[in-house]
């Protein structure tokens, strides 16, 4: 490898630009602002954490976490998302805490390289964590807030399907029951979400045709309410029957809530995380090619960290949502340029005080010497460019003689 | 996102075949695209655009939707391994991925050298077989490099097998079937739902066996 050129970055990171930057602030405050609403509390966790915790309780391949070593020779990581740090907080410095605990976050986390370009190696997150509510309502309350949560960060056109992990690996059980092997071969291809190979390997497999039939129909557990009914069918087991039961629950919930409209069920989804127990979902929004959001309910990751309790929750990929949105274009407030001469500094500062204080206007004040005074607020128009990044509605100009121009007319 | 259902469709010898099959499906595609320049051909009658690009690339556009929709052959998503739904097999442009080499091959090496258009299909291939190998990628002539001692094998698509018994070599192994897949975008999939199932269903009535 070369030495990397003065411009270049590792790749997969990037500069966020003052447009891009107010618009990423814009959907941290009102998301954060939604959550705080729901009752959810802010917190930060370290940037760091260890291997051996956080690391591998994110369930993030290896070789997707960054990893650097402290000095004592301990493996360290870069947080690749947010879900484990939390866990970690809640079993941890929370522990006398009451459940349930409600908690949001906004964060930047890590993932390595992946192989192709174009995806990110540090991006933002936002998004919360439901410890210690198994029901179906705490799971339908975090899909109605990732629901408000997007509209809230200004998306209009979007849609949310919903899974089943525990439904899923259910029916598979029973209905290739004693055969473990061939059930983790159709969840390798669901993952890979590739329904060509799911139907190809069912062809393949020595079980009756009654069965097939079944598991092919798994593919067809795509819709509205009707496929918790529709599933019902497909089982004898009370604890899958139960899994369809909280399914059931959820929509329901859901419908309460006024956003069943934009739920599709989809049972054949597999979540990223393999901490992932109970629903699943995630968002899509026109303008992208790859989800907004994915959350769902993980009631074994508490117990790894030593405070055993059942956990759901959800995270907006917020950079992502900037990509949709695009950099905020024009600042609301007014802009006023105050130009003075040295002898004027005094009243020119004050004035640019006074008039950021009512928080109507953003005010940039710059030195100019006398013999540039004469036509400075002309030139300043006319070279119409932006200034500091802003083409000022006002110029004002203290001068030798006094003020010229102004902001209140 | 616009109305129209985007669909990258692969240039040359597979897309033939696929608009012969969408036209067979009651989707009418005027054939004198067949053989046309143009990247971008509109269907708004049937509310389609076809996006033509090069086979190798359909997944690419698929995976960051910049298409909805793709065909392409199998080779093309078990090398690429892109994030799509892989929805159809569409049973069209059937061919095999195989090892080939010279009839008569002893090996010369430590390490056994393929060359292919494949290298992520290869290497799977002889991991998976418990064989470690040096893969060479080449862009094309692959017949070449087992005549010349480039590489002990290859890994290539063979369609009738012309070509390798021409050039005096025998296929050792097939390592999967080919056919083109109708694929689709992760977002498109549920946004652009009804577009998408509607198209497998007139797809699935025509699909050879």
């Amino acid at each position: 490898m070369s030495k990397p050129k003065v411009f270049e970055k590792p790749s997969g990171v990037k500069d966020y630009l003052p447009g891009a930057v107010e618009r990423l602030r814009c959907i941290e405050e009102r998301v954060l602002t939604c959550m705080k609403r729901w009752g959810y509390r802010r917190i930060l966790t370290p940037t760091i954490e260890y291997y051996d915790t956080v690391g591998v309780m994110s369930a993030t391949s290896d070789k997707k976490l960054f990893k650097l070593l402290d000095n004592r020779g301990k493996t360290l990581v870069l947080r690749s998302e947010m879900t484990a740090p939390i866990a970690r907080v809640v079993a941890s410095v929370l522990k006398d805490e009451r459940l349930p605990i409600r908690l949001a976050y906004h964060a930047n986390v890590f993932r390595a390289f992946e192989d192709e370009s174009g995806r990110d190696a540090e991006f933002f997150q936002t998004g919360v964590e439901l410890v210690g509510d198994a029901s179906a309502d705490a799971d339908a309350e975090v899909i109605a807030l990732a629901v408000a949560s997007l509209k809230a960060a200004g998306l209009s056109e979007f849609k949310l399907a919903l899974g089943h992990q525990g439904l899923l690996n259910g029916l598979l059980g029973e209905l290739l029951d004693g055969m473990p092997a061939e059930q983790d071969q159709l969840r390798e291809r669901l993952l890979a979400r590739d329904y060509v190979g799911y139907r190809r390997l069912i062809r393949g497999f020595d079980v009756s045709p009654a069965v097939k039939e079944k598991l092919l129909g798994v593919l067809e557990l795509q819709g509205g309410r009707e496929v918790c009914e529709k599933v019902a069918g497909f089982t004898s087991q009370p604890s899958t029957q139960a899994a369809i039961g909280h399914l059931c629950e959820i929509w329901d919930a859901l419908q309460s809530y006024g956003v069943s409209g934009y739920m599709t069920i989809d049972l054949t989804m597999i979540g990223n995380f393999s901490y992932y127990t109970g629903m699943i979902f995630e968002a899509y929004a026109a303008g992208l090619g790859f989800p907004v959001t994915s959350g769902g309910r993980y009631d074994n990751l508490l117990h790894s960290f030593g405070r055993p309790a059942p956990a759901t929750g959800f995270a907006l990929k917020t950079t992502r949502i900037l990509e949709i949105l695009g950099p905020v274009e024009e600042d609301s407030a007014k802009r006023v340029l105050i130009l003075y001469v040295p002898e004027r500094r005094a009243e020119a500062l004050a004035e640019a005080a006074e008039l950021r204080s009512t928080g109507e206007f953003t005010v940039v004040t710059r030195r100019i010497e006398a013999e540039e005074a004469p036509g400075a607020a002309a030139v300043m128009r006319q070279d119409g460019g932006p200034c500091d990044g802003m083409t000022a509605d006002e110029v004002i100009v203290w001068t030798a003689e006094g003020r010229k121009g102004g902001a209140q007319g | 996102m616009s109305e129209r259902l985007k669909i990258a469709m692969p240039k040359g010898r597979i897309y033939k075949q696929a608009s012969k099959l969408f036209r067979e499906a009651g989707l009418a595609i005027p054939d004198d695209f067949d053989d046309s320049r143009k990247l971008i051909i509109e269907l708004p009658e049937l509310g389609m655009d076809f996006i033509m690009a090069k086979p190798v690339d359909v997944p690419t556009y698929v995976e960051y939707g910049a298409a909805d929709v793709g065909v392409v052959g199998k080779d093309v998503l078990m090398e690429e391994n892109r994030d799509v739904y892989e929805l159809l097999d569409l049973g069209i442009a059937r061919c095999r991925m195989s090892v080939i080499g010279l009839p008569d091959w002893k090996p010369r090496h430590a390490t056994v050298r393929v060359a292919t258009k494949y290298p992520n299909v290869a290497s799977q291939y002889f991991r998976e077989n418990g064989q470690q190998v040096e893969v060479i990628k080449l862009n094309g002539s692959i017949e070449l490099a087992p005549l010349i001692g480039l590489a002990d094998h290859i890994v290539d698509m063979v369609e009738t097998g012309q070509t390798i018994r021409e050039n005096g070599l025998v296929e050792l192994e097939t390592i999967f079937h080919i056919t083109s897949r109708l694929i689709a975008n992760r977002v498109s999939y549920r946004l652009k739902s009804e577009a998408i199932e509607e198209l497998c269903k007139r797809l699935e009535t025509v699909i050879p066996d």
